[in-house]
């Protein structure tokens, strides 16, 4: 599931206060009604409680079902053996060699994808601000991969890589180790960058026409004005969208599965979940596996808003 | 100079960004006899792989499940979020600020850490390899998504003409169905288009709590293609499949691209 909503981590963002409607003097002779504050809470409960409860009971009980599931021998070949044990399942897990290789694997494709997704959607940004002639033509081109699915994207991408088929290569790039993490991290950042580049140009556009004048005035040349004034201008929405980025692709799943199916060492901590689930049908060590993914998210997540809780808060104030 | 800089990313930007998708409609083209020639164009295009997916049930069934599953989710998960929406953007209400950060910690959830329990519970409830054993999952992580969107663009909506409505003497309903409803309609058909993208888009829950083409959607079907062995795969009838389900999406993408574009940005950048 990679296309989670890029607007999610703007939740340091406060709900703004509402905007005050025109005085009601300006129609003279009308007068306003004026709702009973009791009236309008109870309104406002009977709008949000059907969304609420259906998703608390869509996500919070399963949710709370998988943490009882992770603290108990439950595998479905044998459910006679079902039992509370606790930790055992994070203990067994914790210490297997190949939850470490597949966090490795996690890691190695979040830090590169996600890095040059930011390096090159901001370059894609600053070309979309140009303005230049084609414009037209690189925004839709942009929405191709962000349009697609991500299996379409996989499978594409797969071939474009097997030397049977590709007009491209004569090399089997998904037979080892470094060369399959180069196609699936080109998969990801082909898929993402995009939608990068758009988040970050709706970031850009915010920034004051003047004080880009200014620096150009001051002497500054392009790289100065790029480091000097946009980067720190845009930092909010660079950090959201970095934070957005990583958390979708530590529990990267598609692609993976696709084109490697975790051979050669390309296994991730979701594809571990899953082989221990589905495959298994191991309920509780696959349980474990997913809670441990979630702790991570949510380690990063958390870890990420206090480091830059600053910046976020100016996020949520909003540009001028 | 410079400028030809600027000319040159966008052309290198315009050829990878098409390239892929490119590679993809050739290979479908090809015939089985000329799928190996690692041409670029195909020599002699052909449909025939198309005439087999849908001539076969395993890929039109999908396909129904597919276009049910994502409508359903949609309707329902937008249903349920715009009035909640409406009420974020535009009322005070205790518990309010509460609400958005728990849709938010629903977003951050791993899709992988509600497959266990939900294949246990579906087993036991009898909705494994059912519709509603994958509307339930996708509207987990729809609602969220919608409700996010909504309150973005409800925030961003000019809500004096409610107000100036309603002292020129209509009713609350009249206001709500003359000035409200139009001006929400973009906010909420970019909503939709996001939530079904989304379902549409599943792969993790649909290879998890399926297991025949009774339930079964087109990513998982096509990831579970018959012919396991990597060299053994059926190449052209992927590569039909999947331009078949990419261009219904492809075309949403394209006539509703600004809108798109205004409801992706919402929230991270305030209009």
């Amino acid at each position: 599931m990679s296309e989670q909503h890029p607007a999610a981590p703007g939740a340091a963002a406060e709900p703004r206060p509402e905007e005050p409607g025109p005085p009601a003097a300006r129609h003279p002779g009308r007068v306003r009604r004026k709702r009973r504050p009791g009236a309008g809470r109870r309104r406002a409960w009977l709008l949000t409680a059907p969304a609420v409860v259906v998703m608390l009971a869509v996500s919070g009980y399963p949710v709370g079902y998988g943490v009882w599931l992770s603290l108990q021998r439950y595998d479905l070949r044998f459910p006679a053996q079902r039992g509370f044990v606790g930790l055992d399942n994070y203990a067994a897990v914790l210490s297997a060699p190949v939850f470490w290789n597949d966090l490795a694997a996690t890691a190695v494709i979040t830090v590169i994808a996600v890095g040059l997704e930011l390096v090159l959607g901001l370059g894609i940004a600053l070309i979309l601000r140009r303005r230049l002639a084609g414009r037209r033509a690189l925004n839709a081109a942009l929405l191709l991969p962000y349009g697609i699915i991500t299996v379409v994207a996989a499978f594409a991408w797969q071939y474009l890589a097997t030397p049977s088929l590709s007009f491209l290569t004569d090399r089997a790039w998904l037979g080892e180790r470094w060369s399959s993490f180069a196609v699936i991290i080109a998969t990801e950042v082909w898929k993402a960058t995009p939608l990068v580049a758009l988040l970050l140009l709706a970031g850009l556009a915010a920034v004051p026409e003047e004080l880009m004048e200014t620096a150009r005035l001051d002497g500054a040349s392009g790289w100065q004005r790029l480091g000097g004034v946009l980067l720190p201008a845009i930092r909010p929405v660079l950090l959201v969208v970095l934070l957005y980025r990583t958390l979708d692709t530590v529990r990267v799943f598609d692609t993976v599965f696709i084109q490697t199916n975790g051979a050669n060492g390309t296994e991730t901590v979701s594809l571990l979940a899953y082989n221990q689930l589905a495959g298994r049908l191991n309920l509780g060590l696959g349980s474990a596996v997913s809670m441990l993914l979630f702790l991570l998210a949510a380690a990063i997540a958390v870890g990420f808003v206090w480091v830059f809780r600053a910046d976020l808060r100016e996020l949520s104030r909003g540009p001028g | 100079m410079r400028r030809a800089g600027w000319y040159a990313g966008t052309v290198a930007v315009l050829v990878v960004a098409v390239l892929p998708v490119l590679w993809i409609v050739s290979l479908s083209l090809k015939s089985p006899a000329t799928i190996t020639d690692k041409r670029l164009w195909p020599v002699e295009p052909t449909l025939e792989n198309y005439r087999s997916i849908f001539g076969s049930a395993l890929f039109t069934r999908a396909l129904l499940n597919s276009v049910g599953i994502g409508l359903i989710t949609t309707v329902l998960a937008v249903g349920l979020a715009t009035p909640a929406a409406y009420a974020l953007a535009r009322l005070r209400f205790r518990g309010k600020a509460l609400v958005l950060p728990l849709t938010l910690a629903v977003a951050v959830f791993p899709p992988m850490a509600l497959v266990g329990s939900l294949f246990d519970l579906w087993r036991a409830l009898g909705l494994y390899d059912t519709w509603p054993g994958l509307v339930i999952p996708y509207l987990s992580f729809a609602l969220p998504l919608a409700m996010w969107t909504l309150t973005a663009f409800f925030r961003g909506l000019p809500w004096e003409m409610e107000e100036a409505a309603q002292a020129d003497g209509a009713t609350p309903w009249q206001a709500f169905r003359r000035v409200l409803v139009p001006l929400a309609r973009p906010g909420v058909l970019t909503a939709a288009i996001l939530v079904f993208f989304f379902a549409w888009n599943d792969v993790v829950f649909a290879i998890s709590l399926t297991s025949s083409d009774r339930s079964r959607t087109v990513p998982a079907a096509l990831a579970f293609f018959p012919g396991d062995e990597q060299f053994a795969q059926p190449v052209g009838s992927i590569a039909a499949a999947a331009v078949v389900v990419t261009v219904p999406v492809l075309v949403a993408t394209l006539v509703f691209q600004r809108r798109l574009v205004a409801g992706l940005t919402a929230g991270v950048v305030r209009p």
